[in-house]
């Protein structure tokens, strides 16, 4: 068999840069580029003040969450603070025709996409499973189980091209989910069938509290696109504008046809799994200042304050524009929703089976009485 | 007419859904060239070309979730599973996405699928190609379980499975792929949710589906000779499940025996032998009984007829039925004193 060369060895034009893509620093200034195939250019300043200002108000909502939670009006929320750049980077990198597929710590991810807060939010407030219009957004539901979102994906973005569009799909995964099978079998099928899905992988270096390098011995997560002859990158994922510029490749990529694209963007979240999880367990203070240091939204603002794209005028309004929507999340998810237990049984199959129906009239026979007795 | 195999009547199916709706696509291991292992998609790439019949890579969750996503697109999957164990790796997709879908999207997502699963034994498979898996997607909320066991019912109900708004696991029994009839197709028969009384009888009903079905009709008839008149229910379809022949068949026989080839524990066979109880029980001379597949992994081989229900072992459930109203104290624990 004959493997397809490349110059700098087998196959090396699908693997990721060594060192991952940077073009912002952690001060914001413009960081040294490379002059090989990992160039990108720096994304136009108007797309990086979009970005920013959707960070802005991404965090906002995401700490507002995190605040409902501890009120007790999530049953539980996954938060993304830290993550914000490539939750907001690379949702803005694809258009309203494309797909997406998130999990279920894309919240701010979901913001981002257009989908209301409160809609976002029905999953944790505990009231249905999905508040949103999957079909409407062409986001499919937040995905709990690891990593069979991808194949979900791999599928859409291969009927997409049957039907002769474009649209390409946008699936995130954490670093953890890359060990489960899904993964590679979603890699492995998006290839085969040259499917238009931009793998993207938030490497936020903890699965709950399991560190990376007991996850994978790979060089880098970005690594594992090779073995599927799959063209991959490594970013900082806390560079927005890394984010943007290597998502705008990838966009291009899988829009040419040319098959899937992986992204490894590192990053970190700075809260814990969950408001249930104690993160002191398992990563020091030490770690996580570090990390504070390496924020993207104080990166990419300094980076636009300095260039004179952003003075103290567009971060008030910015910042207004974002406690007007927590105000407006904070409102409507005080409000208790109404969930009624005959829905139950509606979506089931299109048409219930008798079985179905018999407990259908036993739960409505148990309401009735109920509300008997309360009368 | 013509001598149709039930292999024949499956492909004919597929066949004649790809012809008359394009959004119809047959995908899966070895489909395509080969025509599948079993041959039931053979010829369709060659006649409907690679777009709407194509080989995957080998891997059951990624097949099943690549038709989900491509239900996403408007696109109706028909996906093979190679075989019933081989179908496990799908087993979080089919019971956390497919069959959960409609539901949880409240009805915004839906996933008109068919998985077919060849499954069970008889065939002298060796381990890990004979397993009866059915129970696994019956006792999941949202999937229909249909298995035919004629050729006709093969035919109707794969093209009812296909434009189906719902995702259907159809179990297709491979000891019956060679089985014959005369018939002309296309056929329909009764639809999803409908029993069929495969023999008529008066004094036990036999209940059974599948690959039993067969077995249950010549236990039926050698019960003849032993002066039993049995009557022989196939459910054709485990979910949707039809209560209402079982039962009016049941309170006129009084007596039921559960034919399954699957494992008995916490099956189908229990799941049947407890809703006829909680229906029939003021009609019922005798305690349902079930002739199932035993507790154990399914057998090597050369022992497989030791463990399938086969037609002495039913005989001698119906020969279990009370008929001198003596104590059946054959089963575990029936002898604990109170």
């Amino acid at each position: 068999m004959e493997t397809t060369l490349a110059p700098g060895g087998v196959a090396a034009h699908l693997l990721p840069s060594p060192r991952p893509v940077q073009l912002l620093d952690p001060d914001g200034s413009l960081a040294e580029q490379p002059t090989d195939a990992h160039h990108y250019e720096l994304p136009s300043a108007e797309r990086l003040l979009h970005v920013w200002r959707g960070m802005v108000i991404g965090r906002r909502l995401d700490v507002q969450s995190t605040a409902l939670t501890k009120q007790g009006r999530l049953a539980v929320y996954p938060g993304s603070r830290g993550q914000e750049a490539c939750q907001v980077g690379a949702v803005q990198a694809i258009t309203e025709r494309d797909w997406m597929f998130p999990t279920y710590r894309e919240s701010v991810a979901l913001f981002t996409r257009g989908v209301d807060p409160v809609e976002a939010l029905t999953l944790l407030r505990g009231d249905a499973h999905c508040g949103y219009d999957p079909i409407a957004h062409k986001t499919a539901p937040q995905c709990t189980p690891l990593s069979t979102q991808l194949v979900h994906a791999a599928g859409a973005a291969h009927g997409e091209k049957r039907r002769g569009s474009d649209a390409v799909a946008l699936a995130f995964i954490g670093d953890g989910a890359t060990s489960e099978g899904d993964f590679h079998e979603a890699l492995n099928f998006a290839a085969v069938f040259s499917a238009p899905v931009i793998f993207f992988v938030q490497n936020n270096k903890y699965a709950i509290s399991v560190p990376l390098a007991k996850q994978s011995k790979a060089p880098a997560l970005a690594y594992k696109g090779i073995g599927y002859g799959i063209r991959s990158e490594q970013i900082d994922g806390n560079d927005p504008a890394a984010v943007l510029a290597v998502m705008d490749a990838a966009v291009e990529h899988a829009r040419g046809g040319n098959g899937p694209f992986l992204i490894e963007a590192h990053t970190y979240r700075m809260d814990a799994h969950t408001n249930a999880d104690d993160a002191s367990r398992y990563r020091t203070a030490d770690e996580v200042s570090a990390w504070l240091a390496k924020d993207p939204l104080s990166r990419l603002q300094t980076y636009l304050t300095a260039g004179g794209h952003l003075d103290d005028a567009g971060v008030r309004d910015a910042e207004q524009e974002a406690e007007e929507r927590a105000a407006d999340l904070r409102d409507r998810m005080n409000a208790e929703p109404q969930v009624d237990p005959m829905s139950l049984f509606d979506h089931v199959f299109a048409e219930p089976t008798p079985q179905q129906q018999e407990q259908r009239a036993m739960v409505q026979a148990e309401l009735h009485a109920e509300s008997e007795e309360q009368a | 007419m013509s001598t149709i195999t039930m292999a024949n009547a499956l492909n004919q199916a597929l066949r004649d859904s790809i012809a008359e709706d394009e959004n119809v696509l047959v995908f899966g291991e070895d489909v395509g060239t080969l025509g599948g292992v079993f041959r039931i998609t053979d010829g369709l790439t060659r006649d409907f070309g690679e777009d709407r019949c194509f080989d995957t890579p080998l891997a059951e969750a990624g097949i099943v979730g690549f038709a989900l996503g491509m239900c996403l697109t408007g696109f109706r999957p028909v996906v093979e599973m190679q075989f019933d164990a081989f179908a496990y790796p799908a087993f979080e997709q089919i019971a956390s996405h497919v069959a959960k879908m409609r539901n949880r999207t409240a009805g915004k997502v839906t996933l008109p699928m068919v998985i077919r699963v060849p499954y069970a034994g008889g065939i002298g498979g060796v381990e890990h190609h004979c397993d009866s898996s059915e129970g696994y997607y019956a006792h999941t909320p949202g999937l229909k379980v249909v298995t035919p066991s004629t050729p006709a019912d093969a035919y109707s109900l794969l093209r009812e499975a296909i434009a189906d708004p719902d995702p259907v696991v159809f179990m297709e029994p491979k000891v019956l792929y060679w089985s014959k009839a005369d018939l002309e197709l296309p056929a329909t028969t009764e639809p999803f949710g409908r029993a069929a009384v495969r023999r008529n009888g008066t004094d036990v009903t036999l209940v059974t589906y599948g690959p039993s079905v067969p077995t249950a009709l010549k236990a039926a008839e050698a019960a003849q000779e032993e002066g039993w008149n049995v009557e022989v229910i196939d459910l054709r379809t485990i979910v949707p499940f039809d209560d209402e022949t079982v039962v009016e068949s049941v309170r006129r026989t009084g007596r039921c025996v559960v034919v399954s080839e699957a494992q008995g524990f916490g099956g189908v066979a229990g799941e049947v032998a407890a809703r006829v109880t909680e229906r029939c029980f003021h009609s019922l001379e005798a305690p349902v009984l079930r002739v199932s597949g035993l507790d154990i992994p399914y057998p090597a081989p050369k022992l497989e007829h030791t463990y399938l229900p086969g037609v002495e072992r039913i005989l001698d459930a119906i020969a279990r039925l009370q008929w001198d109203d003596v104590p059946d104290l054959h089963h575990a624990g029936a002898g604990a004193t109170a």
